[in-house]
Protein backbone atom coordinates (compact mmCIF):
# COMPACT_ATOMS: atom_id res chain seq x y z
CA UNK A 1 0.00 0.00 0.00
CA UNK A 2 2.76 2.36 0.99
CA UNK A 3 4.68 1.49 -2.12
CA UNK A 4 1.62 2.48 -4.10
CA UNK A 5 1.56 5.93 -2.52
CA UNK A 6 5.22 6.45 -3.14
CA UNK A 7 4.72 5.49 -6.75
CA UNK A 8 1.75 7.84 -7.00
CA UNK A 9 3.74 10.69 -5.54
CA UNK A 10 6.45 10.02 -8.03
CA UNK A 11 4.01 10.18 -10.92
CA UNK A 12 2.25 13.27 -9.62
CA UNK A 13 5.56 15.09 -9.71
CA UNK A 14 5.34 14.96 -13.50
CA UNK A 15 3.42 17.90 -14.89
CA UNK A 16 1.76 15.87 -17.68
CA UNK A 17 0.19 13.56 -15.11
CA UNK A 18 -1.25 16.56 -13.30
CA UNK A 19 -2.46 17.98 -16.63
CA UNK A 20 -4.20 14.73 -17.42
CA UNK A 21 -5.91 14.74 -14.03
CA UNK A 22 -7.13 18.32 -14.40
CA UNK A 23 -8.32 17.92 -17.96
CA UNK A 24 -9.89 14.54 -17.25
CA UNK A 25 -11.90 15.85 -14.33
CA UNK A 26 -13.11 18.90 -16.25
CA UNK A 27 -14.13 16.87 -19.28
CA UNK A 28 -15.92 14.37 -17.07
CA UNK A 29 -17.78 17.22 -15.40
CA UNK A 30 -18.86 18.88 -18.65
CA UNK A 31 -19.85 15.73 -20.47
CA UNK A 32 -21.90 14.42 -17.55
CA UNK A 33 -23.83 17.69 -17.28
CA UNK A 34 -24.64 17.54 -20.97
CA UNK A 35 -25.37 13.84 -20.69
CA UNK A 36 -28.43 14.38 -18.54
CA UNK A 37 -30.08 16.57 -21.17
CA UNK A 38 -28.96 14.46 -24.09
CA UNK A 39 -30.18 11.19 -22.59
CA UNK A 40 -33.53 12.71 -21.63
CA UNK A 41 -34.03 14.17 -25.08
CA UNK A 42 -33.23 10.82 -26.71
CA UNK A 43 -29.93 12.01 -28.12
CA UNK A 44 -27.73 9.48 -26.36
CA UNK A 45 -25.94 8.66 -29.55
CA UNK A 46 -25.06 12.16 -30.60
CA UNK A 47 -21.78 11.96 -28.67
CA UNK A 48 -20.83 8.88 -30.59
CA UNK A 49 -21.84 10.38 -33.91
CA UNK A 50 -19.99 13.64 -33.28
CA UNK A 51 -16.81 11.93 -32.19
CA UNK A 52 -16.76 10.06 -35.49
CA UNK A 53 -17.19 13.33 -37.30
CA UNK A 54 -14.36 14.78 -35.24
CA UNK A 55 -12.22 11.82 -36.28
CA UNK A 56 -12.96 12.54 -39.93
CA UNK A 57 -12.17 16.20 -39.39
CA UNK A 58 -8.93 15.28 -37.66
CA UNK A 59 -7.98 13.22 -40.69
CA UNK A 60 -8.66 16.18 -42.95
CA UNK A 61 -6.60 18.42 -40.67
CA UNK A 62 -3.74 15.92 -40.71
CA UNK A 63 -3.77 15.65 -44.49
CA UNK A 64 -4.02 19.40 -45.00
CA UNK A 65 -1.21 19.77 -42.49
CA UNK A 66 -2.36 22.78 -40.48
CA UNK A 67 -0.35 23.53 -37.38
CA UNK A 68 -3.32 23.81 -35.02
CA UNK A 69 -5.74 21.03 -35.90
CA UNK A 70 -8.47 22.53 -33.72
CA UNK A 71 -9.08 25.27 -36.28
CA UNK A 72 -10.43 22.63 -38.64
CA UNK A 73 -11.82 20.05 -36.23
CA UNK A 74 -13.95 22.40 -34.08
CA UNK A 75 -15.92 24.17 -36.83
CA UNK A 76 -16.69 20.93 -38.69
CA UNK A 77 -17.84 19.19 -35.51
CA UNK A 78 -20.00 22.14 -34.45
CA UNK A 79 -21.59 22.19 -37.88
CA UNK A 80 -22.33 18.45 -37.68
CA UNK A 81 -23.79 18.89 -34.19
CA UNK A 82 -26.22 21.53 -35.43
CA UNK A 83 -27.22 19.25 -38.31
CA UNK A 84 -27.78 16.29 -36.00
CA UNK A 85 -29.86 18.13 -33.39
CA UNK A 86 -31.88 19.66 -36.19
CA UNK A 87 -32.44 16.19 -37.66
CA UNK A 88 -34.16 15.21 -34.41
CA UNK A 89 -37.49 16.45 -35.60
CA UNK A 90 -39.48 16.80 -38.79
CA UNK A 91 -36.76 15.67 -41.15
CA UNK A 92 -37.08 13.32 -44.09
CA UNK A 93 -34.57 10.96 -42.52
CA UNK A 94 -35.32 10.15 -38.88
CA UNK A 95 -33.00 11.49 -36.21
CA UNK A 96 -31.18 8.33 -35.23
CA UNK A 97 -30.70 7.24 -38.84
CA UNK A 98 -29.31 10.65 -39.75
CA UNK A 99 -26.83 10.52 -36.89
CA UNK A 100 -25.74 7.01 -37.83
CA UNK A 101 -25.31 8.01 -41.46
CA UNK A 102 -23.21 11.09 -40.79
CA UNK A 103 -21.05 9.33 -38.23
CA UNK A 104 -20.17 6.19 -40.19
CA UNK A 105 -19.58 8.20 -43.33
CA UNK A 106 -17.10 10.48 -41.52
CA UNK A 107 -15.32 7.52 -39.99
CA UNK A 108 -14.87 5.78 -43.33
CA UNK A 109 -13.98 8.99 -45.10
CA UNK A 110 -11.42 9.94 -42.46
CA UNK A 111 -9.70 6.58 -42.47
CA UNK A 112 -9.65 6.55 -46.25
CA UNK A 113 -8.10 10.01 -46.39
CA UNK A 114 -5.42 9.06 -43.89
CA UNK A 115 -4.67 5.88 -45.77
CA UNK A 116 -4.26 7.61 -49.10
CA UNK A 117 -2.48 10.80 -48.12
CA UNK A 118 -0.77 10.44 -44.77
CA UNK A 119 2.73 9.07 -44.45
CA UNK A 120 2.22 5.40 -43.62
CA UNK A 121 4.71 5.39 -40.76
CA UNK A 122 2.53 4.30 -37.90
CA UNK A 123 -0.94 4.62 -39.30
CA UNK A 124 -2.66 1.87 -37.36
CA UNK A 125 -1.07 3.11 -34.13
CA UNK A 126 -2.23 6.67 -34.76
CA UNK A 127 -5.71 5.62 -35.71
CA UNK A 128 -5.93 3.37 -32.71
CA UNK A 129 -5.00 6.15 -30.32
CA UNK A 130 -7.51 8.49 -31.95
CA UNK A 131 -10.24 5.92 -31.61
CA UNK A 132 -9.49 4.64 -28.13
CA UNK A 133 -7.63 7.52 -26.57
CA UNK A 134 -3.89 7.75 -26.09
CA UNK A 135 -2.49 4.74 -24.29
CA UNK A 136 -0.08 6.97 -22.46
CA UNK A 137 -1.21 10.34 -21.24
CA UNK A 138 2.12 11.88 -22.10
CA UNK A 139 0.45 13.52 -25.03
CA UNK A 140 -1.11 16.48 -23.22
CA UNK A 141 0.91 19.65 -23.37
CA UNK A 142 0.60 22.63 -21.07
CA UNK A 143 -1.12 24.71 -23.75
CA UNK A 144 -3.63 21.98 -24.44
CA UNK A 145 -4.40 21.83 -20.78
CA UNK A 146 -5.07 25.56 -20.63
CA UNK A 147 -7.32 25.43 -23.68
CA UNK A 148 -9.30 22.67 -22.02
CA UNK A 149 -9.53 24.55 -18.74
CA UNK A 150 -10.78 27.74 -20.38
CA UNK A 151 -13.31 25.98 -22.58
CA UNK A 152 -14.56 23.82 -19.72
CA UNK A 153 -15.09 26.78 -17.43
CA UNK A 154 -16.95 28.52 -20.25
CA UNK A 155 -19.17 25.46 -20.76
CA UNK A 156 -19.83 25.27 -17.05
CA UNK A 157 -20.80 28.94 -16.94
CA UNK A 158 -23.19 28.53 -19.85
CA UNK A 159 -24.76 25.49 -18.25
CA UNK A 160 -25.36 27.16 -14.90
CA UNK A 161 -26.63 30.38 -16.45
CA UNK A 162 -29.14 28.59 -18.68
CA UNK A 163 -29.95 25.72 -16.31
CA UNK A 164 -33.66 26.51 -15.95
CA UNK A 165 -34.09 27.11 -19.66
CA UNK A 166 -32.33 23.85 -20.48
CA UNK A 167 -34.73 22.07 -18.14
CA UNK A 168 -37.82 23.75 -19.60
CA UNK A 169 -36.86 23.01 -23.19
CA UNK A 170 -35.90 19.41 -22.43
CA UNK A 171 -39.12 18.69 -20.55
CA UNK A 172 -41.53 20.28 -22.98
CA UNK A 173 -40.18 22.15 -25.97
CA UNK A 174 -43.60 23.14 -27.29
CA UNK A 175 -44.65 24.67 -24.00
CA UNK A 176 -41.34 26.48 -23.60
CA UNK A 177 -41.66 27.96 -27.06
CA UNK A 178 -45.31 28.87 -26.46
CA UNK A 179 -44.40 30.99 -23.45
CA UNK A 180 -41.70 32.75 -25.42
CA UNK A 181 -38.52 30.84 -24.64
CA UNK A 182 -36.27 30.90 -27.66
CA UNK A 183 -35.90 27.14 -27.92
CA UNK A 184 -34.16 27.37 -31.29
CA UNK A 185 -31.39 29.44 -29.75
CA UNK A 186 -30.94 27.02 -26.87
CA UNK A 187 -30.85 24.04 -29.20
CA UNK A 188 -28.17 25.78 -31.20
CA UNK A 189 -26.24 26.50 -28.05
CA UNK A 190 -26.60 22.91 -26.92
CA UNK A 191 -25.21 21.71 -30.24
CA UNK A 192 -22.30 24.10 -29.89
CA UNK A 193 -21.46 23.05 -26.34
CA UNK A 194 -21.77 19.35 -27.12
CA UNK A 195 -19.41 19.70 -30.06
CA UNK A 196 -16.78 21.51 -28.01
CA UNK A 197 -16.94 18.98 -25.19
CA UNK A 198 -16.68 16.06 -27.61
CA UNK A 199 -13.63 17.52 -29.29
CA UNK A 200 -11.98 18.14 -25.93
CA UNK A 201 -12.81 14.67 -24.71
CA UNK A 202 -11.43 13.03 -27.80
CA UNK A 203 -7.88 13.78 -26.73
CA UNK A 204 -8.35 11.87 -23.56
CA UNK A 205 -10.72 9.01 -24.12
CA UNK A 206 -10.73 8.67 -27.88
CA UNK A 207 -13.55 8.80 -30.36
CA UNK A 208 -15.13 5.44 -29.63
CA UNK A 209 -15.44 5.79 -25.87
CA UNK A 210 -16.84 9.31 -25.51
CA UNK A 211 -20.45 8.15 -25.49
CA UNK A 212 -19.76 6.29 -22.28
CA UNK A 213 -18.64 9.55 -20.65
CA UNK A 214 -21.83 11.23 -21.74
CA UNK A 215 -24.31 8.48 -20.97
CA UNK A 216 -23.20 6.46 -17.96
CA UNK A 217 -23.09 9.10 -15.20
CA UNK A 218 -26.51 10.43 -16.26
CA UNK A 219 -28.06 6.97 -16.35
CA UNK A 220 -26.49 6.06 -12.99
CA UNK A 221 -27.84 9.23 -11.39
CA UNK A 222 -31.30 8.55 -12.82
CA UNK A 223 -31.37 5.18 -11.01
CA UNK A 224 -30.87 6.97 -7.72
CA UNK A 225 -32.71 10.27 -7.92
CA UNK A 226 -36.06 11.43 -9.18
CA UNK A 227 -35.77 15.15 -9.63
CA UNK A 228 -33.81 17.03 -12.24
CA UNK A 229 -31.58 19.01 -9.91
CA UNK A 230 -30.50 15.98 -7.89
CA UNK A 231 -29.91 13.96 -11.05
CA UNK A 232 -27.74 16.72 -12.49
CA UNK A 233 -25.64 17.18 -9.36
CA UNK A 234 -25.27 13.46 -8.74
CA UNK A 235 -24.31 12.81 -12.34
CA UNK A 236 -21.60 15.47 -12.17
CA UNK A 237 -20.22 14.26 -8.86
CA UNK A 238 -20.22 10.64 -9.95
CA UNK A 239 -18.52 11.44 -13.22
CA UNK A 240 -15.79 13.49 -11.57
CA UNK A 241 -15.15 10.78 -9.01
CA UNK A 242 -14.94 8.04 -11.64
CA UNK A 243 -12.62 10.11 -13.82
CA UNK A 244 -10.30 10.91 -10.93
CA UNK A 245 -10.22 7.36 -9.68
CA UNK A 246 -9.92 5.94 -13.19
CA UNK A 247 -7.01 8.14 -14.20
CA UNK A 248 -5.12 7.33 -11.00
CA UNK A 249 -5.68 3.62 -11.51
CA UNK A 250 -4.61 3.92 -15.13
CA UNK A 251 -1.43 5.74 -14.16
CA UNK A 252 -0.52 3.23 -11.49
CA UNK A 253 -1.47 0.10 -13.41
CA UNK A 254 -0.34 1.36 -16.79
CA UNK A 255 -3.71 0.70 -18.42
CA UNK A 256 -5.27 2.91 -21.12
CA UNK A 257 -6.88 5.95 -19.51
CA UNK A 258 -10.14 6.11 -21.48
CA UNK A 259 -10.96 2.44 -21.18
CA UNK A 260 -10.17 2.39 -17.45
CA UNK A 261 -12.41 5.35 -16.68
CA UNK A 262 -15.22 3.86 -18.73
CA UNK A 263 -14.86 0.53 -16.95
CA UNK A 264 -15.21 2.33 -13.62
CA UNK A 265 -18.23 4.25 -14.98
CA UNK A 266 -19.85 0.95 -15.87
CA UNK A 267 -19.12 -0.44 -12.40
CA UNK A 268 -20.65 2.68 -10.86
CA UNK A 269 -23.72 2.25 -13.04
CA UNK A 270 -24.17 -1.33 -11.86
CA UNK A 271 -23.81 -0.23 -8.23
CA UNK A 272 -26.33 2.59 -8.71
CA UNK A 273 -28.79 0.26 -10.40
CA UNK A 274 -28.57 -2.11 -7.46
CA UNK A 275 -28.95 0.73 -4.97
CA UNK A 276 -31.89 2.13 -6.92
CA UNK A 277 -33.60 -1.25 -6.90
CA UNK A 278 -33.07 -1.55 -3.14
CA UNK A 279 -34.37 1.97 -2.60
CA UNK A 280 -37.56 1.31 -4.54
CA UNK A 281 -38.22 -1.92 -2.63
CA UNK A 282 -37.62 -0.28 0.75
CA UNK B 1 -62.23 43.98 -28.39
CA UNK B 2 -61.86 40.17 -28.40
CA UNK B 3 -58.72 38.51 -27.07
CA UNK B 4 -58.09 36.56 -30.27
CA UNK B 5 -59.45 37.22 -33.76
CA UNK B 6 -58.79 34.60 -36.44
CA UNK B 7 -59.54 35.80 -39.92
CA UNK B 8 -59.86 33.51 -42.95
CA UNK B 9 -57.27 31.04 -41.62
CA UNK B 10 -55.86 28.26 -43.74
CA UNK B 11 -53.77 25.66 -41.95
CA UNK B 12 -51.78 22.75 -43.30
CA UNK B 13 -48.47 21.01 -43.76
CA UNK B 14 -46.39 21.39 -46.87
CA UNK B 15 -48.79 21.60 -49.76
CA UNK B 16 -51.60 19.83 -47.94
CA UNK B 17 -54.40 22.04 -46.61
CA UNK B 18 -56.10 20.73 -43.48
CA UNK B 19 -58.37 23.65 -42.59
CA UNK B 20 -59.34 26.54 -44.83
CA UNK B 21 -61.37 29.73 -44.58
CA UNK B 22 -61.71 29.57 -40.82
CA UNK B 23 -62.86 32.73 -39.05
CA UNK B 24 -63.77 33.06 -35.38
CA UNK B 25 -62.98 35.18 -32.38
CA UNK B 26 -62.42 34.56 -28.69
CA UNK B 27 -63.46 37.10 -26.07
CA UNK B 28 -62.66 37.23 -22.38
CA UNK B 29 -64.86 34.92 -20.35
CA UNK B 30 -65.55 32.43 -23.13
CA UNK B 31 -65.41 28.68 -22.63
CA UNK B 32 -64.80 27.44 -26.14
CA UNK B 33 -64.88 23.74 -26.95
CA UNK B 34 -63.13 22.70 -30.14
CA UNK B 35 -64.56 19.43 -31.42
CA UNK B 36 -64.17 17.40 -34.60
CA UNK B 37 -62.94 14.11 -35.98
CA UNK B 38 -59.38 12.82 -35.60
CA UNK B 39 -57.13 14.64 -38.00
CA UNK B 40 -59.52 17.56 -38.43
CA UNK B 41 -56.74 19.99 -37.54
CA UNK B 42 -57.63 20.84 -33.94
CA UNK B 43 -54.11 20.47 -32.58
CA UNK B 44 -52.74 22.26 -35.61
CA UNK B 45 -55.06 25.20 -34.92
CA UNK B 46 -53.85 25.38 -31.33
CA UNK B 47 -50.21 25.31 -32.31
CA UNK B 48 -50.87 28.09 -34.78
CA UNK B 49 -52.55 30.24 -32.12
CA UNK B 50 -49.51 29.65 -29.90
CA UNK B 51 -47.18 30.73 -32.67
CA UNK B 52 -45.47 27.34 -32.86
CA UNK B 53 -46.23 27.26 -36.58
CA UNK B 54 -47.47 29.85 -38.99
CA UNK B 55 -50.75 29.75 -40.94
CA UNK B 56 -50.73 29.14 -44.69
CA UNK B 57 -53.13 32.04 -45.16
CA UNK B 58 -55.07 34.46 -43.02
CA UNK B 59 -54.24 36.23 -39.80
CA UNK B 60 -54.44 35.88 -36.04
CA UNK B 61 -54.68 39.13 -34.09
CA UNK B 62 -54.40 39.42 -30.32
CA UNK B 63 -56.21 42.15 -28.42
CA UNK B 64 -57.75 43.10 -25.10
CA UNK B 65 -54.32 43.30 -23.49
CA UNK B 66 -53.46 39.70 -24.34
CA UNK B 67 -50.08 38.94 -25.81
CA UNK B 68 -49.25 35.73 -27.60
CA UNK B 69 -46.76 34.53 -25.01
CA UNK B 70 -49.23 35.07 -22.19
CA UNK B 71 -51.21 31.99 -23.15
CA UNK B 72 -51.09 28.91 -20.95
CA UNK B 73 -50.86 25.62 -22.82
CA UNK B 74 -51.58 22.05 -21.83
CA UNK B 75 -50.37 19.77 -24.59
CA UNK B 76 -51.02 16.14 -25.29
CA UNK B 77 -48.38 14.16 -23.33
CA UNK B 78 -45.13 13.47 -25.11
CA UNK B 79 -43.05 10.33 -24.90
CA UNK B 80 -40.14 12.21 -23.34
CA UNK B 81 -42.20 13.27 -20.32
CA UNK B 82 -43.20 9.77 -19.39
CA UNK B 83 -39.86 8.88 -17.79
CA UNK B 84 -38.44 12.33 -17.11
CA UNK B 85 -36.89 12.64 -13.65
CA UNK B 86 -38.39 15.91 -12.47
CA UNK B 87 -40.18 16.93 -9.31
CA UNK B 88 -43.61 18.54 -9.42
CA UNK B 89 -42.18 21.80 -8.12
CA UNK B 90 -39.54 21.96 -10.86
CA UNK B 91 -42.15 21.47 -13.55
CA UNK B 92 -44.64 23.99 -12.19
CA UNK B 93 -41.85 26.56 -11.78
CA UNK B 94 -40.87 26.13 -15.42
CA UNK B 95 -44.21 27.73 -16.29
CA UNK B 96 -42.70 31.03 -15.16
CA UNK B 97 -40.07 30.91 -17.93
CA UNK B 98 -42.06 33.28 -20.12
CA UNK B 99 -41.63 36.21 -17.78
CA UNK B 100 -37.91 35.60 -17.19
CA UNK B 101 -36.32 36.85 -20.40
CA UNK B 102 -32.60 36.22 -20.06
CA UNK B 103 -32.65 36.25 -16.26
CA UNK B 104 -31.14 32.89 -15.22
CA UNK B 105 -32.77 32.19 -11.84
CA UNK B 106 -36.26 32.35 -10.33
CA UNK B 107 -37.21 35.14 -7.95
CA UNK B 108 -39.15 34.68 -4.72
CA UNK B 109 -42.33 36.00 -6.31
CA UNK B 110 -42.13 33.32 -8.99
CA UNK B 111 -41.61 30.62 -6.40
CA UNK B 112 -44.65 31.95 -4.55
CA UNK B 113 -46.70 32.01 -7.73
CA UNK B 114 -45.79 28.37 -8.35
CA UNK B 115 -46.70 27.47 -4.76
CA UNK B 116 -50.05 29.26 -5.09
CA UNK B 117 -50.90 27.47 -8.31
CA UNK B 118 -49.98 24.10 -6.83
CA UNK B 119 -52.31 24.95 -3.95
CA UNK B 120 -55.02 25.94 -6.39
CA UNK B 121 -54.73 22.63 -8.26
CA UNK B 122 -54.68 20.67 -5.02
CA UNK B 123 -51.20 19.23 -5.55
CA UNK B 124 -49.31 21.19 -2.90
CA UNK B 125 -48.46 18.08 -0.91
CA UNK B 126 -47.06 16.40 -4.04
CA UNK B 127 -44.53 19.19 -4.62
CA UNK B 128 -41.43 17.08 -4.03
CA UNK B 129 -42.77 13.94 -5.69
CA UNK B 130 -41.46 12.73 -9.01
CA UNK B 131 -43.70 13.54 -11.97
CA UNK B 132 -43.52 10.09 -13.54
CA UNK B 133 -44.69 8.39 -10.32
CA UNK B 134 -47.98 10.30 -10.33
CA UNK B 135 -51.31 9.09 -11.68
CA UNK B 136 -52.57 10.43 -15.00
CA UNK B 137 -55.02 12.78 -13.30
CA UNK B 138 -52.36 14.15 -10.97
CA UNK B 139 -49.99 14.68 -13.90
CA UNK B 140 -52.62 16.72 -15.70
CA UNK B 141 -53.09 18.87 -12.61
CA UNK B 142 -49.34 19.47 -12.52
CA UNK B 143 -49.36 20.58 -16.15
CA UNK B 144 -52.38 22.79 -15.47
CA UNK B 145 -50.58 24.44 -12.55
CA UNK B 146 -47.62 25.04 -14.85
CA UNK B 147 -49.89 26.58 -17.49
CA UNK B 148 -51.41 28.84 -14.82
CA UNK B 149 -47.94 30.12 -13.99
CA UNK B 150 -47.70 31.33 -17.56
CA UNK B 151 -51.08 33.07 -17.71
CA UNK B 152 -54.00 34.42 -15.77
CA UNK B 153 -56.01 35.12 -18.88
CA UNK B 154 -56.26 32.34 -21.41
CA UNK B 155 -55.70 28.58 -21.32
CA UNK B 156 -55.39 26.30 -24.34
CA UNK B 157 -56.09 22.69 -23.40
CA UNK B 158 -55.44 19.89 -25.85
CA UNK B 159 -57.52 16.87 -24.80
CA UNK B 160 -56.94 17.37 -21.07
CA UNK B 161 -58.86 14.21 -20.20
CA UNK B 162 -57.29 11.79 -22.68
CA UNK B 163 -56.56 8.49 -20.93
CA UNK B 164 -58.29 9.36 -17.66
CA UNK B 165 -60.97 7.21 -16.08
CA UNK B 166 -64.58 8.57 -15.97
CA UNK B 167 -64.37 9.72 -12.37
CA UNK B 168 -61.08 11.59 -12.79
CA UNK B 169 -62.37 12.99 -16.09
CA UNK B 170 -65.42 14.48 -14.39
CA UNK B 171 -63.09 15.84 -11.72
CA UNK B 172 -60.85 17.42 -14.35
CA UNK B 173 -63.80 19.15 -16.01
CA UNK B 174 -64.83 20.54 -12.62
CA UNK B 175 -61.34 21.93 -12.08
CA UNK B 176 -61.41 23.57 -15.51
CA UNK B 177 -64.91 24.88 -14.81
CA UNK B 178 -63.66 26.46 -11.58
CA UNK B 179 -60.84 28.13 -13.46
CA UNK B 180 -63.36 29.49 -15.96
CA UNK B 181 -65.53 30.79 -13.12
CA UNK B 182 -62.51 32.61 -11.69
CA UNK B 183 -62.14 34.53 -14.94
CA UNK B 184 -59.79 32.49 -17.14
CA UNK B 185 -60.80 32.17 -20.79
CA UNK B 186 -60.77 28.50 -21.83
CA UNK B 187 -60.10 27.00 -25.25
CA UNK B 188 -60.38 23.25 -25.02
CA UNK B 189 -60.08 20.43 -27.53
CA UNK B 190 -62.18 17.47 -26.52
CA UNK B 191 -63.72 14.31 -27.89
CA UNK B 192 -66.26 13.53 -25.19
CA UNK B 193 -68.97 15.96 -26.18
CA UNK B 194 -71.57 14.82 -23.65
CA UNK B 195 -69.28 15.47 -20.67
CA UNK B 196 -67.75 18.73 -21.77
CA UNK B 197 -70.58 20.52 -23.56
CA UNK B 198 -72.60 21.49 -20.48
CA UNK B 199 -69.71 23.70 -19.38
CA UNK B 200 -69.06 25.34 -22.74
CA UNK B 201 -70.35 28.72 -23.84
CA UNK B 202 -69.19 28.40 -27.45
CA UNK B 203 -68.41 25.58 -29.87
CA UNK B 204 -66.02 25.38 -32.79
CA UNK B 205 -66.51 22.28 -34.89
CA UNK B 206 -63.77 21.45 -37.40
CA UNK B 207 -63.80 18.78 -40.06
CA UNK B 208 -66.37 17.94 -42.72
CA UNK B 209 -68.85 20.48 -41.40
CA UNK B 210 -67.46 23.70 -39.94
CA UNK B 211 -69.53 25.28 -37.19
CA UNK B 212 -68.79 28.32 -35.11
CA UNK B 213 -71.29 29.74 -32.61
CA UNK B 214 -72.72 29.50 -29.15
CA UNK B 215 -73.45 26.20 -27.52
CA UNK B 216 -77.22 26.65 -27.74
CA UNK B 217 -77.06 27.25 -31.48
CA UNK B 218 -74.90 24.16 -31.80
CA UNK B 219 -77.37 22.04 -29.82
CA UNK B 220 -80.25 23.30 -31.94
CA UNK B 221 -78.42 22.44 -35.13
CA UNK B 222 -77.58 19.00 -33.80
CA UNK B 223 -81.29 18.49 -33.02
CA UNK B 224 -82.30 19.45 -36.52
CA UNK B 225 -79.77 17.13 -38.10
CA UNK B 226 -81.28 14.22 -36.25
N1 LIG C 1 -46.02 17.47 -38.31
C1 LIG C 1 -46.92 17.16 -39.28
N2 LIG C 1 -46.51 17.05 -40.57
C2 LIG C 1 -47.40 16.76 -41.55
N3 LIG C 1 -48.70 16.56 -41.36
C3 LIG C 1 -49.18 16.64 -40.10
C4 LIG C 1 -48.31 16.95 -38.99
N4 LIG C 1 -49.06 16.97 -37.87
C5 LIG C 1 -50.31 16.71 -38.25
N5 LIG C 1 -50.40 16.51 -39.58
C6 LIG C 1 -51.61 16.22 -40.34
O1 LIG C 1 -52.51 17.30 -40.19
C7 LIG C 1 -53.82 16.84 -39.99
C8 LIG C 1 -54.40 17.45 -38.71
O2 LIG C 1 -53.68 16.99 -37.59
P1 LIG C 1 -54.05 17.44 -36.11
O3 LIG C 1 -53.04 16.84 -35.21
O4 LIG C 1 -54.22 18.91 -36.06
O5 LIG C 1 -55.46 16.73 -35.90
P2 LIG C 1 -56.38 16.71 -34.60
O6 LIG C 1 -57.66 17.34 -35.00
O7 LIG C 1 -55.67 17.29 -33.44
O8 LIG C 1 -56.59 15.15 -34.41
P3 LIG C 1 -56.71 14.30 -33.03
O9 LIG C 1 -58.13 14.39 -32.63
O10 LIG C 1 -56.36 12.93 -33.48
O11 LIG C 1 -55.75 14.86 -32.06
C9 LIG C 1 -53.76 15.33 -39.97
O12 LIG C 1 -54.21 14.86 -41.22
C10 LIG C 1 -52.32 15.01 -39.78
O13 LIG C 1 -51.98 13.86 -40.51
MG1 LIG D 1 -54.85 16.51 -31.54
Amino acid sequence: MEALFVKLQLYLAYPFVRYALIVGVLIALCSSLLGVTLVLRRFSFIGDGLSHVAFGALAVATVVGVSNKMTIVLPITIFAAVLMLRAGKNAIIKGDAAIAMISVASLAFGYLLLHIFAPPVNLSGDVCSTLFGATSILTLTRDEMWISVVLSVLMLGIFIFFYHKIFAVAFDEDFARAVGTNAGLYNLMLAFVVAVVIVLAMNLVGALLISAFVIFPALSAMRLFRNFFAVTVCSAALSVFCALFGILVAVLAGTPVGATVVAIDVAAFLLCSGAGRLKSIA
Amino acid sequence: MPQIVCENLSLGYGGEVVVSGLSFSVSAGMYLCIVGENGAGKTTLMKTILGLRSPLKGSIVFGDGLRQREIGYLSQQTEVQRDFPASVREIVLSGCQGRMGFRPFYRTEEKELAARNMERMGIAELAERCYRDLSGGQQQRVLLARALCATQKLLLLDEPTAGLDPEVTADMYRVIHDLHQSGVTILMITHDVTEALPYATHILHLGGRVFWGTRNEYMREEEERR
